[in-house]
């Protein structure tokens, strides 16, 4: 065990050296972006604290405002700027803000209200203006309650700030998210501990800070705007474009062979490329916020907002099978469940899956609605019969294909069998999905032979190579594979082929005359 | 000169003010004397529009102050506060020098006078870096005094400006206010619920109950004219030791034997009765020499005054 924690934090060591660039662009962008949000919360929050301590009247309704606004849930949050500020730094200094602002609206008042009304009056008495009584008795008397607001924000800030790099504002979430998606703890760790140590050292500096007397923190209160601007001024917003167009891509194709790492070896494609969320990354690429971005054949949104797949005419981005992968386990005390999944096997091609997914993406009808259609139309689907021998966890990522798989499994396994089901969908990306099914705590999920290989077995690049463009000599590398390393069965494939792709707004690819990736690298180099 | 006309003041239900009228002249001292909660603070407040009146018109040297800014006029009139309402974040130093910045002085003519109040009201040389929680009460009384005197104003209103002391503290500092070059060329209204603390200080005593003003006039007025039974009663409990201090030699100068003994310095008529019999407690003098208004002079003992002192009441009582 201590050996195996050594060899842990050596290698945490050396990817940390290893990427230290990136880290400290990161670190930095990371600093920039809570320093930059929380300037303007303060330049928001102050004046409204004070205007509700003078208009008692207004408090409730500010403060209730602000409150509400800190329990949107961070992501969704990001999910409303995008329509409204797109992608990229500004929305995600809007949201920060939005988080920030609660904290530091109301110390400001607390701070204010809670002042001695005798010295207040004293004040009145000696004949000072109301602005001169803010400015020489409220704020400096309140300071210390405004300063432990700030202190609060400033920690928030921290933390969420993470969650920027699924619009594509960078900072510390682009090794946590990359590191999740890529099974890569080193890289998780890499962007969490420092993300971490951020918070606790801003919470102590302003902790002391907030502990100065009168005039030594006259003095700190002088510098302290300077220093956010300064640490706010790192966040250098993402302009020096290195190119005319502009790529997204997820975290977990950036860092597959079968992702950004083949564009760049294979085509030599020299692209400004950001680093974004599946979930937002078609709604910035349909509101032009994107040019590029790396998506999945068969997916609905493909239709839904008008993009074109660019032919991959190197072929790096091969075709794999999905399949259920069931731990063995699971198949032993649930001797009917194999056969009742594999009822689904063979029957969904790649254009019945793109209709799928575009029936959810775009008509927005739910996954249920949609697998449920889809089980009758095929003669599939059985009424449930309510039975009680035991219950089957189903797993899912979170996006809209798996959803619909795991309904249809759901249904399947219902109408088929009398096991009851449980479904735990909206796993975040591979790793998340992956560990809970070897940890016990689901049965099985629909994964991508592509991603067995690349992401989860990651055999030697060469082998990689080797398989990389028979699909189904992946699928036996990965079904022999997993038996022996994780005790994990792949049930027959599902039918469709799942790849990635690189995909542009229809018109754009014609206006620019871009159909394939090598139009594309040309493109980029003549302009 | 100070004139409220008719003011009053209502706070919900409670009628804080009732009609107040009253006339402050040049240079006197008013004390407001009445019960808690009988509406002194709210009257005197209404002279610096630190409340504003319901109705009535309060004028300052004939002007009317609803016709002023509120912060001019402010800056102008010394204000002494119940709660003293020193600034916690300011030095003692800074604290004085409040008004005499917003008048924009500049730093030699703050610092010159910051010194000659801090002298003058006895306040250690080394408080002035000091903050006002390092300070005494008595001393944060003095301060928030200084701070009121600063720019010399010609009005100066104070409420309960000894208020937080103990009884031994009070009357030095009162000993050592009434002695005060500058208070006494200053138009003064001030607040107390203490009848020993208003004989000492005023000039005229105006007795409020429940808003309303009973009576103003004289200490020596209010003790043996009182106009209702509330304003006997009021007096009632420290009578003897009031007669004592309203009561001068001169008053009873008719009631002392005729001959001076000694020859050498005399005392003025004026010293009230209090403090020649402490006097005669305290020196070792039995006697002491007193010059009367058409300058003859006589010798006193202790037994003489008392004397003297008995058979003038008696005259009241009777006259
Ligand atoms: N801001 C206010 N709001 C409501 N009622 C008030 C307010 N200020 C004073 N009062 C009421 O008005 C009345 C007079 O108050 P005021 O402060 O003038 O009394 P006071 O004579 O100064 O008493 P004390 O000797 O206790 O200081 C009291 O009944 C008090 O409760
Ligand atoms: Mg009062």
């Amino acid at each position: 065990m201590r050996r195996h924690m050594d060899e842990h934090q050596q290698t945490l060591w050396q990817f940390m050296h290893e990427q230290s660039d990136k880290l400290f662009a990161q670190t930095l962008q990371h600093v920039g972006l809570t320093f930059i949000s929380l300037l303007f919360a303060i330049a928001i929050g102050l004046p409204l604290g004070i205007l509700i301590a003078r208009k008692r009247k207004l408090s409730g309704t500010v403060l209730g405002i602000a409150g509400v606004l800190q329990t949107v849930p961070s992501i969704a949050l990001l999910g409303f700027m995008i329509p409204i500020l797109g992608i990229g730094a500004k929305p995600a200094i809007v949201a920060l803000l939005i988080y920030a602002l609660l904290p530091i609206i109301r110390n400001t008042y607390t701070g204010i209200i809670g002042i001695d009304q005798y010295v207040k009056e004293a004040a009145r008495a000696m004949g000072m203006s109301q602005s001169q009584i803010l400015l020489k008795v409220e704020l400096p008397l309140a300071m210390p309650v405004i300063l432990a607001g700030i202190r609060t924000a400033t920690v928030i800030n921290v933390g969420v700030a993470t969650l920027a790099s699924f619009i594509a504002a960078g900072g510390l979430g682009e090794f946590i998210f990359g590191g999740i998606s890529l099974n890569n703890t080193n890289m998780i760790l890499a962007g969490a501990i420092p993300a971490a140590l951020l918070a606790i050292i801003l919470d102590a500096l302003l902790s002391l800070v907030q502990k100065m007397d009168f005039k030594k923190l006259k003095k700190a209160l002088c510098i302290l705007p300077v220093v956010i601007l300064m640490l706010g001024g790192f966040y250098a917003l993402p302009s020096a474009y290195g190119s005319t167009l502009t790529a997204g891509f997820t975290p977990e194709f950036m860092g597959r062979q079968d992702g950004d790492l083949g564009l760049k070896s294979t085509y030599g494609l020299k692209i400004h490329t950001i680093v974004i969320s599946d979930a937002v990354m078609y709604k910035a690429a349909f509101s032009k916020e994107l040019d590029v971005i790396s998506g999945y054949s068969t997916d609905g949104r493909l239709k839904a907002f008008d993009l074109k797949i660019l032919k991959d005419d190197k072929s790096i981005f091969p075709p794999y099978y999905a399949a259920p992968i069931v731990r063995d386990e699971a198949l032993k005390q649930f001797p009917q469940l194999a056969e009742t999944l594999n009822l689904l096997a063979g029957k969904i091609t790649d254009s019945v899956m793109t209709d799928l997914n575009y029936r959810t993406d775009y008509l927005h009808l739910t996954p249920e609605r949609v697998a449920k259609d889809f089980l009758i139309s095929t003669g599939l689907y059985k009424a449930p019969k309510n039975g009680h021998n035991g219950v089957v966890r189903i797993g899912s990522k979170i996006f809209g294909e798996q959803y619909i798989l795991a309904e249809m499994y759901s249904m399947l396994i219902k109408g088929n069998t009398d096991y009851e089901v449980s479904t735990k969908t909206g796993l975040g990306g591979t790793k998340i999905c992956f560990d809970a099914l070897m940890n016990d705590q689901i049965d099985f999920y629909p994964e991508y032979t592509g991603t067995g290989l690349l992401v989860l077995l990651q055999p030697d690049p060469k082998i990689a190579k080797e398989m990389a463009h028979d699909k189904d000599k992946t699928y036996d590398y990965v079904y022999t594979e997993f038996e022996k390393k994780f005790n994990i069965k792949w049930l027959k494939p599902i039918g469709f082929n799942n790849s990635y792709a690189l995909m542009m707004r229809q018109k754009q690819s014609k206006d620019l005359n871009v159909n394939t990736i090598t139009d594309l690298k040309n493109y980029l180099d003549k302009n | 000169m100070i004139q409220l006309k008719e003011i009053s003041k209502k706070f919900g239900d409670t009628l804080a003010v009732n009609k107040a009228s009253f006339k402050v002249e040049e240079k006197e001292t008013l004390v407001l004397l009445g019960t808690s909660g009988c509406g002194k603070t709210t009257t005197l407040k209404m002279i610096n529009r630190l409340i504003e009146p319901d109705a009535g018109q309060v004028f300052i040297n004939g002007e009317n102050i609803t016709n002023q800014d509120p912060d001019v006029l402010r800056t102008g009139i010394g204000y002494v506060m119940q709660n003293i309402g020193l600034f916690p974040h300011y030095t003692v130093a800074e604290n004085i020098a409040v008004v005499p910045k917003l008048l924009k002085w500049d730093k030699e003519k703050i610092k010159v006078r910051t010194q000659e109040l801090i002298k003058k009201l006895h306040l250690p040389e080394n408080s002035l870096a000091m903050f006002p929680h390092e300070l005494s009460g008595g001393q944060q009384q003095r301060v928030g005094l200084a701070r009121a005197l600063v720019t010399d104003p010609s009005v100066l209103l104070m409420d309960e400006p000894f208020g937080a002391l103990d009884n031994v503290t009070r009357t030095s500092i009162q000993k050592e206010f009434k002695g005060l070059e500058e208070l006494k060329r200053k138009t003064i209204v001030m607040v107390t619920h203490d009848v020993q603390e208003a004989f000492e200080l005023a000039d005229r005593i105006c007795l409020m109950d429940k808003g309303k003003i009973i009576q103003i006039g004289t200490p020596k007025e209010l003790l043996y004219q009182p106009v209702n039974d509330f304003a006997r009663k009021f007096l009632a409990g420290q009578r003897l030791a009031l007669e004592f201090k309203v009561v001068k030699i001169q008053d009873i100068w008719p009631y002392l034997p005729k001959r001076a003994l000694q020859d050498g310095k005399s005392l003025s008529a004026d010293l009230n009765v209090w403090d020649a019999m402490e006097l005669l407690r305290s020196s070792d003098r039995s006697e002491l020499l007193v010059s009367g208004a058409n300058k003859d002079s006589k010798t006193v003992n202790f037994e003489q005054l008392t004397k003297g002192f008995n058979q003038f009441q008696n005259a009241q009582a009777h006259g």
